[in-house]
C-alpha cells in the first residue's frame, strides 16, 4: 500500500513536474496510418508497437489513430486535424507524408511530429527508419542455400530506394551462398492489392522460382506459396509482419519491423522534455529489424549459418553491402573493404548483380 | 517448358478475367433495360465479405457463392428503391452506393481479415482437360470459371432469343412505348437492377472465396470500375465483353510474365501496368468513331430516370 502510493505520489510529481499543468490529464499522443490496421503488414507492426507504447505509459497517455489516410492533400488536414485535437505527438508512419507532416511541423510549434520512412526532418520533427535489408539478406542466404531452381521471385511494389534496396540485399545474400542464383522481380505498382499481388507470386512460380517473398502489403504471396507448394515444392519469406499463419508450411523465415520499443523509447524522452530531435535508422541491433522464426524446414546447419551472420550483424563487424559491390553492368559501386554509406543506400537505384531483372526505368 | 509456359499464362488470363466478365454482364442486362449502376465496386466488395463470412463459417464455398449472391441483390435493391422507386438520378444514387460498399464491407469485414480460408480445388472436365495446352489452361479450372461461359451464353440468348429479352431491351430504349403498350417498366428495371447486383455479388464473392482466397479491405481493387468500362468496351454486346474481359486480363498477366522472366526489358514496369488501361482506351476510341454501332447497341434512355405518367 505504501508503496503504491508513493509510486503513486513520484508519478504525480513527475507528470506535474512535466507539464507544469493538473497532473491529471494524460499527454495525447496521435498516429497516421496509411493502410488498414488489419492483421499483418506494415500498418499492423506499427499498431503494436503504439500498443506496446501505451501499456508501458498506461495513465500517462492515450493514444489515438487514423488508418487508410491517403497520401497527400488530405493527410495535411487530418494531421493538423490531429494537433488541434489536443495531440502534442504525433506520428506520420508512411513515407508519402513527409512533405504534409513538415508543412503542419512549421506551423505548429509546440507539437513533436515524427516521420517514418522520410528524409526531411526539423526544430520539432523528427524522422526514424529500420534497416530492413539487413533481415532480407539473411532471408537470402536461406533461399540460396536451399533453391532448388536457383531463381527466387521478388514480388515488389514501386522501385524507390527504399524497396531496390531490399531487393538488392537479398539477392546479395543469396549469391553468396549459391554462385548460380538469380532473383526475378516483378512490380506491381500498388502496395496493397492481393489480387495483382497474387497472380504476380504464380507468375514467378509458374516460371521456375521456388522462393518467394514480396515488398507489398497484403499476405497474399505468402498464400500463394502456400498453395503451390505440394506441387511446386515453393517456399516463402513474409516481409513487415510474421505470417506463419498464412503459410504455416510454406514460409520459411521473413523480416519483420518490431517498432515499440522505439516508440516507447521516444515517447519518454519527449515528456521528460529531453528530447533533442530524433533521425533513427535502426536495424536487428537496436531490435527494430527482427528475422521472423525460421521453420524446422531450414536446415540445421542453414540456421547456424544465419544465427551466426545475424549475430555478426548485430555486433557491427558485417554489412550486407560490404565492398565490393557489383552493379548488374559491372561498375563497382563500392569498393573491396569498404561499407556502403547509409547515404549510399538511400539513393540506391540500380540492381546488384545476381538481380536478374531489367531495373526499371523512370 | 514452352508449352507449359503457355498454357500457364492462359490460365492465369482467364482467371483474371472471370471477375470482370460476371460482374460485366450482369452490369450489361441492368443497362440493357436502360439504368446505368455505377455501383458495381462497392457491390463487389459487400458480396466479397458476405461470401468470405459465410464459406469460412460453413466450409462451403457454394453457400459462399449465394451468400455473395444475395448480398449484391440486397445492395442493388437499395439502388433500386432509390434510383427506380424514389427517381433519384442514376449516377448520384449509383456513386453513394459504390462509396458505402466499400466502407461498409470494410466496417463489417474486421474480424475476418484475421482469418484464412483454404483454397478452393480446381474442377477438371473429363476428357477435354487433357487436350495439350488448352487443356491444363481451360478446363482444368475454378467452377466460376466455367458459370461464367453459360452465363455469357445464357444472357446472349435471352437478350437477342427470347420474348422477355426482347422486352427488356425496348424498355431500355424507350420506357415510354413500352409502357403505353403494358409493360411495367420499374418492374422490369427493378428484376435488371437484381440481377446485375447478384451478378456482380459473385463477382466479389469470386474474389474472396476463389481468387486470393481472403478477406482484406479494398481488396477488389477498382475491379467493379473496370466492369463498368468493359460494358462500354464491349459496346454492350455480350461476346465482346468476354473478349474485353480476357485482353484486360492477358495484358495484366503477359506484362508480369515478361517482368518475371528475368529478361533484360527496359520497358518501365509503370508502363506495362498501365498497359491494360491504354488498351481499354485505344480499343473505345477505334470503337467509337463508328457512331453506326455505338447507336446500334447502346439503350438510347441509358441512365435517365422514368416516370410512368409522363
Amino acid at each position: 500500500m505504501k508503496t503504491c502510493n508513493l509510486a503513486l505520489a513520484g508519478a504525480l510529481l513527475a507528470t506535474a513536474a512535466l507539464n507544469a499543468a493538473p497532473p491529471a490529464a494524460p499527454v495525447k499522443i496521435g498516429f497516421i496510418y496509411v493502410s488498414p490496421v488489419g492483421d499483418a503488414g506494415w500498418t499492423y507492426q506499427h499498431d503494436l508497437g503504439r500498443k506496446q507504447m501505451e501499456a508501458t505509459y498506461k495513465g500517462q497517455v492515450t493514444t489515438k489513430f487514423i488508418e487508410n489516410v491517403p497520401e497527400g492533400a488530405d493527410a495535411e488536414r487530418i494531421i493538423r486535424q490531429m494537433a488541434q485535437d489536443g495531440n502534442t505527438i504525433i506520428f506520420t508512419t508512411s513515407f508519402g507524408y513527409m512533405n504534409p507532416t513538415e508543412k503542419v511541423a512549421k506551423t505548429l510549434p509546440n507539437v513533436t511530429f515524427f516521420h517514418a520512412t522520410g528524409y526531411k526532418s526539423g526544430a520539432n520533427m523528427g524522422i526514424y527508419n529500420a534497416r530492413f535489408y539487413e533481415g532480407r539478406y539473411l532471408n537470402g542466404v536461406i533461399a540460396g542455400k536451399m533453391s532448388k531452381t536457383n531463381v527466387a521471385g521478388y514480388v515488389a511494389a514501386f522501385p524507390i530506394p527504399e524497396v531496390v534496396m531490399g531487393i538488392n540485399a537479398f539477392a546479395r545474400g543469396m549469391k553468396s551462398v549459391n554462385p548460380k542464383a538469380e532473383v526475378r522481380v516483378i512490380w506491381v505498382n500498388s502496395w496493397f492489392d492481393p489480387g495483382k499481388e497474387r497472380e504476380a507470386a504464380m507468375t514467378l512460380i509458374a516460371q521456375g522460382a521456388d522462393m518467394i517473398t514480396h515488398h507489398t502489403d497484403s499476405t497474399a504471396v505468402v498464400q500463394a506459396a502456400e498453395e503451390k507448394h505440394k506441387e511446386k515444392g515453393t517456399w516463402a519469406f513474409s516481409y513487415h509482419s510474421d505470417m506463419a499463419k498464412y503459410g504455416p508450411t510454406a514460409q520459411l523465415s521473413g523480416t519483420t519491423h518490431v517498432w515499440g520499443d522505439f516508440y516507447t523509447k521516444t515517447v519518454k524522452e519527449v515528456l521528460d522534455k529531453k528530447w533533442k530531435g530524433t533521425n533513427v535508422w535502426g536495424g536487428i541491433k537496436d531490435g527494430m529489424i527482427q528475422l521472423a522464426p525460421m521453420s524446422k524446414s531450414v536446415p540445421a546447419d542453414v540456421q547456424k549459418q544465419v544465427k551466426g551472420l545475424e549475430a555478426s550483424i548485430k555486433a557491427g563487424k558485417f554489412h550486407p553491402f560490404a565492398g565490393p559491390v557489383v552493379d548488374q553492368d559491372g561498375k563497382e559501386r563500392v569498393a573491396k573493404g569498404k561499407d556502403m554509406s547509409d547515404s549510399d543506400m538511400n539513393a540506391m537505384n540500380y540492381y546488384v548483380q545476381g538481380v536478374a531483372s531489367a531495373f526499371p526505368k523512370n | 517448358m514452352g508449352l507449359d509456359f503457355l498454357s500457364s499464362i492462359l490460365f492465369a488470363t482467364v482467371v483474371a478475367g472471370t471477375p470482370l466478365i460476371i460482374v460485366a454482364v450482369g452490369e450489361l442486362v441492368t443497362e440493357k433495360a436502360g439504368v446505368l449502376n455505377l455501383g458495381a465496386e462497392g457491390i463487389m466488395c459487400v458480396g466479397a465479405v458476405a461470401a468470405f463470412a459465410v464459406a469460412y463459417h460453413t466450409h462451403s464455398p457454394i453457400l459462399g457463392i449465394l451468400a455473395g449472391m444475395v448480398a449484391g441483390m440486397a445492395m442493388s435493391l437499395l439502388f433500386g428503391i432509390s434510383a427506380l422507386t424514389l427517381m433519384a438520378n442514376q449516377v448520384a444514387s449509383g456513386l453513394a452506393l459504390s462509396i458505402f460498399g466499400v466502407g461498409f464491407s470494410a466496417f463489417v469485414g474486421k474480424p475476418y481479415e484475421s482469418v484464412a480460408l483454404a483454397s478452393v480445388p480446381l474442377v477438371p472436365i473429363p476428357l477435354l482437360h487433357k487436350i495439350p495446352v488448352l487443356g491444363p489452361a481451360l478446363f482444368n479450372q475454378q467452377g466460376l470459371v466455367y458459370f461464367s461461359w453459360v452465363l455469357l451464353g445464357a444472357v446472349a440468348w435471352f437478350l437477342y432469343r427470347t420474348k422477355a429479352g426482347l422486352i427488356l431491351r425496348a424498355v431500355g430504349e424507350s420506357p415510354v412505348s413500352a409502357h403505353s403498350i403494358g409493360y411495367g417498366v420499374v418492374r422490369i428495371r427493378y428484376q435488371a437492377v437484381l440481377f446485375g447486383g447478384a451478378m456482380a455479388g459473385i463477382g466479389g464473392a469470386f474474389m474472396s472465396v476463389f481468387y486470393t482466397p481472403m478477406w482484406v479491405e479494398g481488396m477488389v481493387a477498382g475491379r467493379g470500375w473496370i466492369a463498368l468500362s468493359l460494358v462500354v468496351f464491349a459496346t454492350w454486346r455480350p461476346l465482346r465483353v468476354m473478349i474485353g474481359a480476357y485482353l484486360f486480363g492477358g495484358c495484366m498477366i503477359m506484362q508480369m510474365f515478361v517482368q518475371g522472366s528475368g529478361a533484360k526489358v527496359t520497358i518501365p514496369a509503370q508502363f506495362l501496368s498501365a498497359l491494360p488501361y491504354v488498351a481499354t482506351i485505344l480499343v473505345l476510341v477505334l470503337i467509337s468513331r463508328n457512331r453506326g454501332t455505338i447507336r446500334l447497341n447502346s439503350p438510347a434512355s441509358l441512365g435517365q430516370t422514368f416516370l410512368p405518367d409522363a
